[in-house]
C-alpha cells in the first residue's frame, strides 16, 4: 500500500553489512549481468514458458496483492521464482516464517484485505501453524501459501515432508492442495477469496513442486468463492423488527461490540446507533477501536480485565445487543453469570456462532453494518436510557482505571498521572505517555501477558483498525513481527509502536532484522518486568506464590540487543527518564527499541478469573 | 512487593458491596428461571449432509466431530447419484443446543452442500455382519430367518450372517445370536434418507 516498492533508504546512516545496494537495486543487477533463470525458463521456441508458479503468481496479481511476508526453500523455490518477476508484488523477507505469519495477519487487521504469507515445505509450513491459528481465532484474512514436496513422494516421509493439509485443516476455513499446474491458479484465487469472504479466515494453498514447475497455459482467474459459500447480508425484518421492540423496551441497554464491528467495517453504524438511541457501548478484546474510547457512552473493554464500569453494566444490562462477537470465554467469565438479566440480541455473520455460548433471544444474522442500520431504522420509539446513562456514568466515577497514585498527591488532588519521584516506572504511566506523544491514528501492536493488558486499558482507542494483538489465541511473540506487518500496511504518516514484555519479545525478536533492513518505522517499547509477569501474577493469586519458572534471572540489555541488529536502542530506568526517552525513541525515523524497566510487583487489575462472575471483579489481589 | 495494588488495589466498592443480577443462565448459556434448572438432555437424532465428492472431505467432517467434541454414534459416506456428490449420515447424540451447533458447522465446511437433520419418519438401514460359532447351524439358521438375514458362509467352525434393518432390529438380532457365541461383529452404521417427497439434501440450481 504505502512502501510498495520503495528501495530501503539508508540515508547517511550505517548500511547492515552486505547489503550494499538495497533489496531492489540488487534485484537489477542481477536482471542486467545475470540472465541464467531466465533462459533455463526459455522453450525451445524462445518463448518464455508458462508454469504452475507463474500462475500462483498472476492470481495473486489479478487479487491485488502487493506484498508478501516469507521465508525461502527448496518446495517453494519455484513459486519465489516467478515472485522474481513481479512487478507489483512486494517480497519482505522474515526471519522466522512465525514471523511471516504474523506479519501477514497484522497486514490483514489495518488493511481489511487479505495478508499473504508464504514458507518452504515441512518446518516453513509448520513454523507458520502458531500465526495461521491466531489468525483463524482473530478471524483475520490472510492466505498462507506453503511449498510442499513433489507430488510423486507425497506419503513417503520424503524429506521436509508434512501433511501441510493435514496439520492446517482444524485451523483453516479451507485448505487446498494443488493437483495440476492448470488449475494451481485458480485454487490460490479460490483460497483468496475465501479468506476475504463473510467471516474472514486463514486458507493454505500447499503447492507441490512439480505442480508448480509444470508447465501450464491457464490464465489468472479473478478471486472466487466456491458455489457451495453463501453469507446473508440482511436479517430478516420481522426478526429485526422484534428486535427492535426489545431494545426500546429496555430500561438498561447494552451494546457489546466485537471484533466484527471493527473487521465488517460497522464502526459508523454501531456509533451512529448508540448516539441517537443513547445506547452504552462496551466491547470485546478484538472489539477495542469499534467505539471511540473517549466517547460519553464508552464503557471501554469488558470481560477478565476490563474495565469495571464496563464489566458492572454487563452484569446488570436487560438488553445486550451483541455485534460481530463470539463470546469467548475471557469475555463472559462463567456464562451461568453473564449478562444473567439480558434478553440477547445478536448480530453475527456466522449463523454458527448464534447461541454457541449464549443463547441469543433474537439471533440476527448478516453483515454488521447493515443489520444495526436495520434495526436502527426498525427501532419504534428511543428506550429510555436516562437513568441507566448516569448510572453508567457513576460507575465510571466509582471504578477509575489507576496506578501508582502516591498517598501526599492524591490527597491535594493533582493529577494521578504525575508519577512520583521515588517509585520504579509503572507500566501504566509509559503507556499513557506513549499516547498522549502520538496521534489518534497510531496503531499498537502487543504481545501476550500483563503489558498487553496495560496497552488496552491504559491507551485510548478511537479508531478502528489500531488495535492489533493476539486476542484468541493469546501468542506470545505476536508483537515485533505484527509491528512489522502493520507498518507496511499502514499508511507513512500513521505511527506504529509495539508494547512487548520482556518474554514475548524474546520469542521473536529476532524479526527486528527486518525492520532494520527494509528501514522501517516502527517503535518497540519492551515492558520489562525481568519475568513472566501475567504467570507470576497468577502465581502468586492461585499457586500460592510459589513462582515456578516465571522469574529470569538474567534478561538481555534489549537496547543493547536492538543496537547488536541496527536498530536504535533506548532505556528508561526512572520516571524523569520516561517523557524525553519517549519522545526521543518515536522521532526515531527507523526501528527503535526502547527498554523500560518496570515496577515488577505491578499487577493487571480489574480481574475477573477464569469462570468467574463479571460483576464481582476484583480490583485487587484480596478480592480473588 | 511495593506497588500500591498489593497493598490496597484499584479505588471502588468492594464485590460484596455490588448490585448484583437476579438471574442466572445454565451451562449451555440459555437464561433460565433459577428456581427449575432446565438443562436440556442429550437426544439421538440422524444428520445428513451432501458434499462434493473431493478428497479430504471426510477428514473435514470427521476433524471437526472430533475437535468439537460432538458425540457422534455412527457415520457412513458412500456416492450418490451423481458421482460428483457424496451423501455423509452422521447418527448423533446431543442436546438440542448441541444438534444446532453440529448443523451449523457442517454448513461451514467449504465442500458441504446442503445439512439437515433428518425427521423421525426418515427411512433408515443399518446393515451388520455377524460371524458366530456353528456348533447350533440349524438355531442359528433360524434366527437368521426371523429376522430376514442371508447366510453369506457357513462352515464347520463358524457361520457369517449379514442383516439390514433400522438400528433396533439390527440391536435385536445381535441379542438373539449371542447365545451361540459371536465371534466377531462388523456394522455399517446408520444411512438414510427422508420420506417421500421430502428431499433430503436441497442443491441448490447453480451446484446442479
Ligand atoms: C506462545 C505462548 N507461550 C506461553 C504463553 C503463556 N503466557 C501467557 S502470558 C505469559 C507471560 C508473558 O510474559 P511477558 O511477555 O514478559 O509479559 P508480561 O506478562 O511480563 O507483561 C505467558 C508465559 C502464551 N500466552 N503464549
Amino acid at each position: 500500500m504505502t512502501e510498495q516498492g520503495a528501495v530501503p533508504d539508508f540515508g547517511d546512516s550505517e548500511r547492515p553489512p552486505g547489503d550494499e545496494q538495497g533489496d531492489d537495486a540488487q534485484r537489477q543487477t542481477d536482471d542486467d549481468t545475470d540472465c541464467s533463470a531466465d533462459a533455463a525458463e526459455e522453450g525451445a521456441d524462445g518463448e518464455t514458458k508458462r508454469t504452475g508458479a507463474t500462475s500462483v503468481v498472476e492470481s495473486l496479481e489479478a487479487a491485488g496483492v502487493d506484498t508478501v511476508f516469507g521465508v525461502q526453500g527448496g518446495a517453494i523455490m519455484p513459486v519465489y521464482d516467478a515472485l522474481y518477476d513481479s512487478e507489483d508484488i512486494r517480497h519482505v523477507t522474515m526471519a522466522h516464517e512465525q514471523g511471516a505469519a504474523h506479519a501477514a495477519d497484522a497486514y490483514g487487521m489495518v488493511t481489511g484485505d487479505p495478508g499473504i504469507c508464504m514458507a518452504t515445505s515441512g518446518p516453513g509450513a509448520t513454523n507458520l501453524v502458531t500465526g495461521i491459528a491466531d489468525a483463524d481465532m482473530d478471524s483475520e484474512p490472510m492466505v498462507a501459501l506453503t511449498g510442499q514436496v513433489p507430488t510423486e513422494l507425497v506419503g513417503n516421509d520424503a524429506f521436509q515432508e508434512t501433511d501441510t493439509v493435514g496439520v492446517t485443516t482444524p485451523i483453516t476455513k479451507s485448505n487446498y492442495f494443488a493437483s495440476s499446474p492448470d488449475t494451481v491458479g485458480e485454487d490460490v484465487s479460490t483460497a483468496f477469496a475465501l479468506a476475504d469472504h463473510g467471516r474472514q479466515g486463514p486458507t493454505v494453498v500447499d503447492l507441490p513442486k512439480d505442480v508448480t514447475q509444470g508447465e501450464t497455459d491457464a490464465e489468472p482467474s479473478e478471486p472466487a468463492v466456491p458455489g457451495t459459500v453463501s453469507v446473508q447480508e440482511r436479517a430478516p425484518t420481522a426478526d429485526v423488527a422484534a428486535a427492535a421492540e426489545t431494545i426500546a423496551d429496555a430500561d438498561k441497554p447494552v451494546i457489546l461490540a466485537g471484533g466484527g464491528v471493527v473487521k465488517g467495517e460497522a464502526t459508523d453504524e454501531v456509533r451512529a446507533f448508540a448516539t441517537e438511541f443513547d445506547v452504552p457501548v462496551v466491547t470485546t478484546m478484538p472489539g477495542i477501536g469499534a467505539f471511540p474510547e473517549d466517547h460519553d457512552l464508552a464503557l471501554e473493554m469488558a470481560g477478565m480485565h476490563g474495565t469495571g464500569y464496563a464489566n458492572m453494566a454487563v452484569s446488570l444490562t436487560d438488553c445486550l445487543v451483541a455485534v460481530g462477537t463470539r463470546f469467548d470465554d475471557r469475555l463472559t467469565g462463567g456464562v451461568d453469570s453473564f449478562a444473567p438479566d439480558a434478553e440477547v440480541v445478536h448480530v453475527d455473520i456466522d449463523p454458527a456462532e448464534i447461541s454457541k455460548n449464549i443463547e441469543a433471544d433474537h439471533p440476527l444474522v448478516g453483515d454488521a453494518g447493515t443489520v444495526v442500520e436495520q434495526l436502527a431504522d426498525a427501532m419504534p420509539a428511543a428506550p429510555d436510557t436516562e437513568d441507566w446513562v448516569a448510572q453508567c456514568q457513576e460507575w465510571k466515577v466509582e471504578y477509575p482505571l489507576d496506578y501508582a497514585v502516591p498517598s501526599d498527591q492524591s490527597d491535594d488532588g493533582s493529577t494521578p498521572s504525575r508519577p512520583p519521584e521515588d517509585e520504579p516506572v509503572k507500566p501504566q504511566y509509559v503507556v499513557e505517555t506513549v499516547d498522549a506523544a502520538t496521534d489518534d491514528d497510531t496503531i499498537v501492536t502487543t504481545g501476550v501477558g500483563q503489558h498487553q493488558m496495560w496497552a488496552c486499558q491504559y491507551w485510548t482507542y478511537t479508531e478502528p483498525r489500531t488495535w492489533v494483538s493476539s486476542h484468541g489465541l493469546g501468542a506470545m511473540g505476536y508483537g515485533v513481527p505484527s509491528a512489522i506487518g502493520a507498518r507496511v500496511a499502514a499508511d507513512d504518516d500513521q505511527s506504529v509502536v509495539c508494547f512487548d514484555g520482556d518474554g514475548s519479545f524474546m520469542m521473536t525478536c529476532q524479526e527486528l532484522v527486518v525492520a532494520v533492513r527494509e528501514q522501517m518505522d516502527i517503535t518497540v517499547f519492551v515492558l520489562n518486568n525481568e519475568a513472566i509477569g501475567m504467570v507470576r501474577q497468577w502465581q502468586d493469586a492461585f499457586f500460592e506464590g510459589r513462582r515456578m519458572a516465571s522469574e529470569y534471572p538474567w534478561v538481555p540489555k534489549f537496547d543493547k540487543l536492538a543496537e547488536a541488529f541496527g536498530a536504535d536502542g533506548f532505556r528508561i530506568e526512572d520516571y524523569d527518564d520516561v517523557p524525553d526517552t519517549v519522545e526521543a525513541a518515536l522521532a526515531v525515523d527507523g526501528p527503535a527499541v526502547v527498554d523500560v524497566y518496570i515496577d515488577p510487583t505491578e499487577e493487571v487489575y480489574p480481574m475477573v478469573p477464569s469462570g468467574g462472575d463479571n460483576g464481582q471483579f476484583a480490583l485487587s489481589r484480596d478480592h480473588l | 512487593m511495593s506497588g500500591r495494588q498489593d497493598q490496597e488495589g484499584l479505588p471502588g466498592p468492594a464485590p460484596t458491596d455490588r448490585q448484583r443480577p437476579t438471574g442466572r443462565r445454565n451451562a449451555q448459556g440459555i437464561r433460565i428461571d433459577p428456581e427449575a434448572e432446565a438443562e436440556h438432555p442429550p437426544r439421538r437424532t440422524v444428520i445428513s449432509a451432501l458434499v462434493e465428492h473431493e478428497p479430504g472431505v471426510l477428514a473435514r467432517v470427521s476433524g471437526l466431530f472430533s475437535r468439537r467434541q460432538f458425540n457422534i454414534e455412527s457415520l457412513t459416506v458412500a456416492d450418490t447419484q451423481n458421482d460428483d456428490w457424496a451423501r455423509i449420515t452422521v447418527v448423533v447424540e446431543e442436546p438440542d443446543p448441541g444438534i444446532d451447533q453440529i448443523e451449523k458447522q457442517l454448513e461451514k465446511v467449504v465442500p458441504v452442500i446442503h445439512v439437515r437433520e433428518l425427521a423421525d419418519d426418515a427411512v433408515t438401514r443399518e446393515l451388520v455382519v455377524v460371524k458366530v460359532d456353528a456348533e447350533r447351524p440349524h438355531e442359528v439358521h433360524a434366527i437368521t430367518e426371523m429376522y430376514s438375514g442371508k447366510t453369506l458362509d457357513a462352515g464347520p467352525r463358524t457361520i457369517t450372517v449379514e442383516l439390514t434393518g433400522d438400528e433396533q432390529k439390527i440391536d435385536d438380532a445381535i441379542d438373539a445370536y449371542r447365545q451361540f457365541g459371536i465371534r466377531e461383529i462388523a456394522r455399517t452404521g446408520q444411512t438414510a434418507l427422508a420420506r417421500g417427497e421430502t428431499k433430503t439434501a436441497v442443491v441448490p440450481d447453480h451446484l446442479k
